[in-house]
């Protein structure tokens, strides 16, 4: 029992960060329709922010950290918007494809720019929070860095719920992803919603990167590639284009892999994430929480 | 588009046995080749048969596949495992006089091996998934492409992790222009036959066309089984020409870059993809004088060609592009 209650605390400490770089992959599908390659690369660099304004904060400190992980979160909020300036917005009323090839394009740009600005070789990242392991009288263990997983993660996920259904602007985000056209009839600004959706995923996904660092410390330019992929099936899973169901999917996705980590079938992870993604797609198109969607003639 | 019908209807033999011969004259003439150009000119083949076959799917046929790689991956394992645990013996009954021609038949029996064991991965993928449309089955390749590569890491008997070392140097520069020749000659004659046209009907609406009577699902397959064929065979290639294969270069990244081709050459353009995929290898061989700041001058490239020729570089005339999920 305790050992499943520990890897279940795993499970999700891992699952919370893919839910927060899934919800910047539904986000922006929820409203442009599209897979944002670069994200992965966005939670890279959110990682790479972490490392350098972790040098100006004094170490183990619960608010120096914090600051760290806001700041970063700006740089790419800042980063996403650009991007979606730049790369994207000039092609929006062309076909998907066009946008994908250029996001897909961003994403090299920033790994190999990564490669350049920060070395290739794998950094080590610094330890922002103090760090302790909690024992239970069971046995069971809770590292600090799980616990700040699970605080942060909850907190921006409340304040997401918060903006996406309690402000104006997640109002006419909520419009945008619902009909676009309609959306800029009544008045709402599209150009702006998308910029902010594209802020707010940013970032989300560089608080991913630091709390995915706090607890996988080697930190390099191509790091982002798996975890994104996988954020990116967790955001199927729940259903893509929904906010809840990346949120799900993500938790899902994280205990399924530290389960069967446990098991002998541990070097089959990585497929096994991705084999329940076809088999859901397969018998639920839509994901888990996602509305099916009848095609009209 | 009516006189290249006419072309490939009067002469397309033709054009594939001066393609043939051709790649005879370059394979005679390779002994003089720089063996860089030759190098250079190895991966433009391979490139050019993994982009026109995948051009069957994403281009011809409307459905999007990011697991091109993965078909690759089953080729080249399929094709470097006949050659190495099984060519030896094969070879060791051959009469010393005939050794030589006996190789080539056991690499082109390699090749056709791991074509079909492609192609039978392709039907096991397609058969299920086609029923996705749009970015859920571009998802559902990629993981799939995933799966096969994850796969091969774990077959120890397949080297594993290391993969594959010491695969026999059989490839030449004649099998590789012959197969990307022979290649583009069956998706251009596939896809200009009477049968072929239902293609692109499934492309354009698929729902006319079942409503005229063709199956949807069934020329789904027959693309995706093909264009996994053609993508084995390349693989076969690849591995018998690398000498060594592991399953991390047949990851996700390089499924992107046949994706990228098939996109800049216009989907559903032979010659453009063809040409796309000819400069698409150059670029960065070009690039490689600016040295560590070669990639990135490759991905802003990319970025600005999309955003000036959205419609592929070599689309001259704008028609809907197949917009995945529309």
């Amino acid at each position: 029992m305790i050992e499943f209650l520990q890897q279940v605390i795993n499970g999700l400490s891992v699952g919370f960060v893919y839910a927060l770089l899934a919800l910047g992959y539904t986000m922006v599908y929820g409203i442009l329709r599209f897979i944002n390659f670069a994200h992965s690369d966005v939670f890279m660099v959110g990682a790479f922010c972490g490392f350098y304004f972790g040098r100006l904060v004094p170490a183990h400190s619960i608010g120096g950290g914090l600051l760290v992980i806001l700041m970063a979160m700006l740089v790419c909020a800042a980063l996403g918007i650009v991007i979606e300036r730049l790369a994207y917005r000039p092609l929006r009323s062309g076909s998907n494809l066009a946008v994908l090839i250029t996001a897909i394009g961003v994403s090299l740009l920033l790994e190999n720019a990564g490669q350049l600005v920060f070395g290739a070789d794998p950094k080590f990242f610094p330890e922002l929070f103090p760090t302790k392991v909690f024992v239970s009288p069971g046995g069971l263990r809770v590292s600090s860095n799980q616990l700040l997983v699970f605080v942060v993660t909850a907190v921006l996920m409340v304040a997401l719920q918060w903006i996406v259904l309690r402000t104006r602007i997640g109002t006419a985000m909520r419009a945008v992803s619902f009909n676009a056209q309609a959306a800029s009839l009544v008045g709402i600004n599209i150009d702006r919603v998308i910029s902010f959706t594209f802020g707010l995923g940013s970032a989300l996904a560089a608080a991913g990167g630091i709390l995915y660092s706090l607890n996988y410390p080697s930190i390099d330019p191509y790091m982002g590639i798996l975890p994104g992929l996988k954020a990116f099936v967790a955001a199927v899973l729940g259903g893509i284009g929904n906010i809840p169901g990346a949120a799900l999917g993500g938790i899902l996705l994280g205990l399924i892999e530290t389960f069967v980590k446990g098991t002998r079938f541990s070097t089959y992870t990585d497929a096994i994430a991705f084999a329940m993604l076809i088999v859901i797609l397969l018998f639920r198109p839509a994901g888990l929480l996602g509305k099916f969607q009848v095609e009209k003639v | 588009m009516n006189r290249l019908k006419t072309a490939l209807s009067t002469w397309p033999k033709a054009i594939l046995l001066a393609s043939l011969l051709a790649s005879f004259v370059f394979w005679l003439l390779s002994g003089r080749l720089d063996p860089y150009y030759l190098d250079v000119l190895t991966k433009i083949g391979i490139n050019v048969t993994l982009a026109v076959s995948l051009n069957l799917i994403n281009g011809y046929t409307g459905q999007f596949s990011l697991g091109h790689a993965g078909f690759m991956a089953v080729g080249a394992y399929a094709a470097a495992a006949i050659t190495m645990f099984a060519g030896p013996k094969i070879l060791s009954h051959a009469p010393a006089n005939l050794l030589e021609s006996a190789t080539v038949c056991l690499f082109m029996g390699a090749l056709l091996i791991g074509g079909l064991a492609a192609a039978v991965t392709g039907f096991l993928v397609g058969a299920p998934s086609l029923r996705l449309k749009g970015d859920y089955l571009a998802i559902v390749t990629l993981g799939f492409g995933e799966i096969i590569r994850v796969i091969f890491r774990n077959i120890d008997s397949l080297g594993g992790a290391l993969g594959l070392n010491g695969i026999p140097p059989y490839t030449n520069i004649f099998w590789v222009l012959a197969v990307a020749a022979i290649c583009t000659y069956v998706v251009l004659a596939m896809v200009h036959s009477t049968y072929g046209r239902g293609f692109l009907a499934v492309r354009d609406d698929e729902v006319a066309a079942e409503a005229m009577g063709l199956n949807p699902t069934r020329y789904k397959v027959v693309a995706f089984v093909v264009g996994a064929f053609f993508a084995g065979v390349a693989g076969g290639l690849y591995g018998h020409y690398t000498l060594s294969i592991d399953p991390r270069g047949f990851g996700f990244m390089r499924s992107i870059e046949i994706v990228v081709i098939v996109i800049l050459g216009g989907m559903g353009n032979t010659g453009g993809v063809i040409a796309a995929a000819v400069i698409l290898t150059l670029l960065p061989e070009f690039l490689r004088q600016l040295d560590q700041y070669r990639m990135i001058f490759y991905s802003l490239l990319l970025i600005i060609l999309m955003l000036t020729r959205p419609q592929g570089l070599f689309a001259w005339k704008r028609r809907p592009a197949p917009a995945p999920g529309a």
